[in-house]
């Protein structure tokens, strides 16, 4: 049987992927698809968590997880296909009405 | 066995991870990650878990990525050309692979210390993992369940009114 540690260090892996990607693009659907490999790979540890602790209550949590996303995907996008509209592009450094 | 699944598995989600970061042109991106969508469903069903497994097919690799997918094309946005240096990338990936080094670092120092629960393999298979996943969402979860609606509510509204022609 596979330990634990191999789950884990999968999903530190993908979050690490999913972190360095919000970093250092620029494209805002490239920056939300990364923070979808987040919120997976935080997913994959509930899960793996659940299986060797015995307990259901994991499995409940990424549930939850997965809906905040939906909702997330669905208000992100609105708001990027509204930021098109104003500016013709997605790029995050025109993103600069609130700088100073 | 099982090892060698899981390792081949880990690979081709880790290599799709890199690729969503990597890759120029969105859409490249955005099926690399509904590759490593469908590779965390597989290890959903080695980790006992097939209904969220099935639920992770649906609703991330079907719903959501469709929407994204979908935006994409509809933005007609095209890969970045002539990417400009930046310190960003470089400190980006430098502050990454510390975080990573550090979660190593705690992995390696820590054991399993949490009480077991009466959830195993046998169980599952015995009584259904939807049915347990049901039991739990509708009596102790009930609430944070009715709250999710309102989430929902809220995203269907927020999403409507974001689309408007003048905001």
């Amino acid at each position: 049987m596979l330990s634990l540690h191999s789950y884990l260090i999968l999903s530190a892996i993908l979050f690490s992927i999913g972190a360095i990607g919000v970093l250092i693009r620029r494209n805002a659907i490239v920056i939300f698809m990364c923070v979808e490999l987040m919120l997976n790979s935080v997913n994959l540890t509930f899960i793996a968590f659940s299986k060797y602790l015995g307990n259901m209550d994991g499995q409940i949590f990424v549930f939850f997880v997965m809906t905040v996303a939906a909702a997330e995907a669905a208000v992100g996008l609105a708001l990027m296909i509204a930021f098109y509209k104003n500016r013709e592009s997605i790029d995050v450094e025109d993103l600069n009405l609130m700088k100073w | 066995m099982e090892t060698i699944f899981f390792t081949i598995v880990a690979a081709v989600t880790v290599l799709s991870g890199i690729m969503v970061v990597t890759c120029r042109n969105p859409i490249n991106s955005a099926l690399s990650l509904i590759l490593t969508f469908f590779c965390i469903a597989t290890l959903y069903v080695t980790l006992d878990a097939p209904f969220m497994a099935a639920v992770q097919v649906l609703v991330y690799a079907g719903a959501i990525m469709v929407l994204i997918v979908f935006v994409i094309m509809l933005l007609n946005i095209r890969s970045e050309v002539g990417r400009r240096y930046t310190h960003a990338g470089i400190i980006g990936t430098v502050v990454g692979f510390l975080m990573l080094v550090l979660t190593f670092n705690f992995l390696n120092n820590s054991s399993l210390t949490g009480a077991k629960g009466l959830i195993t393999t046998d169980v599952i298979n015995k009584i259904g993992h939807t049915e347990l996943i049901a039991r739990s969402m509708f009596t102790d979860f009930l609430l944070p369940f009715e709250i999710t609606s309102i989430l929902l509510l809220v995203a269907i509204i927020g999403a409507v009114i974001l689309s408007k022609k003048k905001i």
